[in-house]
């Protein structure tokens, strides 16, 4: 590991994708991720890597599907709407099984929305976010650190179990700085035997495909593919746990209210109220069995997010509605204080809120 | 646990976000938690700046500062949207060349430093910023003056190196002031 220095979020996971052997980035401005696309633009020459701006989101994302196919790390990344407008290629990338990242830093939405931090496209990311049967892996950092190592996480499981990885950040978490110590260490090597790399007329050639004409074949590959997510739902499940050996009440929250609540459980716990968190890192997977053993010793459940209450719903799902599942929330792009978050937590401790 | 808490607002083309740069590279640099986040978005441009600062002994929860124990204010929008924000017992920073009002609250250190005036006085117009910074290291003893030069060289960019002399001249006016 360097020296630690200050970078933006943005700046630490183009900084780190490089570092994991990222040599190509393809992407269309948009605020709050532009310093990701504008820190490619400057390293890209210096490394011998490439840097595009494309003509479109639709442009950028069917160009990372056509680097993916090669077997070579590669990503793009957006904010809300232009995500939005890459969810066809996202799907095309599933379909293809070909690794590829996409950064996602939230801005509040629907439609074009604003430009101010959000979580909102909790359900676009993990539930699909377009057509067909398929999921990607989805990680959501809480801290810049995070931001530049969950990078390199990303590509290792896209590589291994060749899915599209996302790193699902917000505007808060792009645009803030700290201190961030980055790899020194060679990117880990994945066997890429499906890589189109031109057969030299040596061996039989690969197919970069997603279209199955015929109806057997194609719920074959999606049989095939669920077992990889099958793998992944045992293997690859990320979270941490703070302050949950005697917690009564468990917070549940991911990103930049993670932060925020910590602050509140810190405050409600020197009012003597037994509250903990789980904080999810992969929402896809996304941490079932942690949740499911903790509604047998909590009485309660918050979830605090920056939506209209979207992991909740996989929080009820998770706990199979053992105990109640309560909402702390702003939208929009505003963030909730500390303050919001203590107070809920004081209301189910006291009973209230049913 | 110790932590500080401060708040540099004002307007886009101060150097809002260099100030505040500035002082979390010099808590990086004495190995502390430090976190840094500034405001985005139209407001930067032509209206307010302002940058969220947290120096601490420990992991920094959220690094967005609703309550500052330290404010740096430098326009009177800023001072008009944050005064009433500070911590009972917190410190105002006030360039009063640009705010001629008083703070109205009584519960609080307020510092008075004419930056831009000593600024233009001295011909380094742009440096206001780390005028009232050079006072905001004196009063605060969590962000401290010594060692200004490590972290100078950290936000002075490679290409701009001859600045760092004025900008440790302009830190030291505000000390002294």
């Amino acid at each position: 590991m360097g020296e630690k220095v200050l970078m933006k979020g943005n700046e630490a996971i183009a900084e780190s994708a490089i570092r994991a052997g990222c040599m190509h980035y393809f992407g269309y401005p948009i605020t709050p991720q532009t310093e990701i696309a504008a820190y490619m633009a400057k390293r890209m020459p210096k490394v011998g890597g490439v840097f595009l701006q494309a003509e479109s989101e639709i442009a950028a994302i069917n160009m990372v599907l056509g680097v993916a196919a090669t077997g070579k790390r590669v990503m793009t990344s957006s904010s809300s709407p232009g995500v939005s407008l890459k969810s066809e290629g996202i799907s095309y990338i599933a379909g293809s099984d070909v690794p590829a990242l996409i950064v996602n830093v939230q801005r509040g939405g629907p439609g074009l929305g604003g430009i101010q931090p959000s979580q909102s496209d909790y359900f676009q990311a993990v539930k699909g976010g377009s057509h067909g049967d398929f999921k990607k892996v989805v990680l959501a950092p809480a801290s810049v650190q995070e931001m530049a190592d969950l990078t390199a996480t990303a590509f290792d499981l896209a590589d291994k179990y060749r899915v599209p990885a996302m790193i699902l950040a917000d505007g808060t978490l792009g645009q803030m700085m700290e201190p961030v110590e980055l790899p020194d260490s060679a990117p880990k090597a994945f066997d890429k035997p499906w890589a189109l790399t031109g057969t030299k007329c040596q061996r039989k050639h690969n197919i970069c495909n997603s279209l199955y004409l015929k109806p057997e074949e194609l719920e074959k590959t999606n049989f095939e593919r669920f077992a990889r997510y099958k793998e992944i739902e045992e293997n690859e499940v990320l979270f941490e746990e703070y302050l949950m050996d005697d917690a009564e009440i468990c917070v549940v929250s991911f990103g930049i209210t993670a932060r925020v609540a910590k602050n509140a459980i810190v405050e409600a716990r020197a009012k003597g109220i037994k509250v903990g968190m789980i904080r999810p890192i992969t929402l896809w997977p996304f941490p079932e069995k942690v949740l499911r053993a903790a509604a047998d010793k909590c009485k309660a459940f918050l979830s605090v997010e920056m939506n209209m209450g979207q992991m909740i719903e996989d929080i009820k799902l998770a706990t199979e509605c053992k105990k109640p599942v309560y909402l702390c929330n702003r939208t929009g792009g505003m963030i909730p204080s500390p303050e919001e978050v203590l107070a809920k937590i004081v209301e189910i401790n006291e009973g209230g809120d049913r | 646990m110790s932590a500080c808490n401060i708040l540099f607002a004002g307007f886009g083309g101060q150097g809002i976000l260099f100030a505040g740069k500035f002082v979390a590279y010099k808590g990086l640099l004495e190995n502390k938690q430090v976190s840094w986040l500034p405001s985005y978005g139209p407001e930067m441009r032509g209206g307010t700046a302002n940058c969220s600062v947290i120096v601490s002994d420990e992991p920094i929860g959220s690094p967005i500062v609703g309550k500052p124990d330290v404010l740096v204010a430098m326009n009177l929008p800023s001072l008009d949207k944050y005064e009433n924000e500070v911590v009972s017992g917190g410190k105002i920073f006030i360039d009063s060349t640009l705010i001629t009002r008083k703070v109205e609250r009584t519960d609080v250190d307020v510092f008075y430093i004419p930056a831009t005036e000593i600024a233009n006085e001295k011909g380094m117009s742009t440096l206001a910023n780390m005028i009232i910074t050079g006072k905001l290291l004196k009063e605060v003893p969590m962000i401290g003056f010594d060692g200004i030069d490590a972290p100078l060289s950290k936000v002075v960019s490679a290409r701009h190196q001859d600045l760092l002399e004025v900008n440790k001249t302009a830190l030291k006016l505000g000390y002294d002031y």
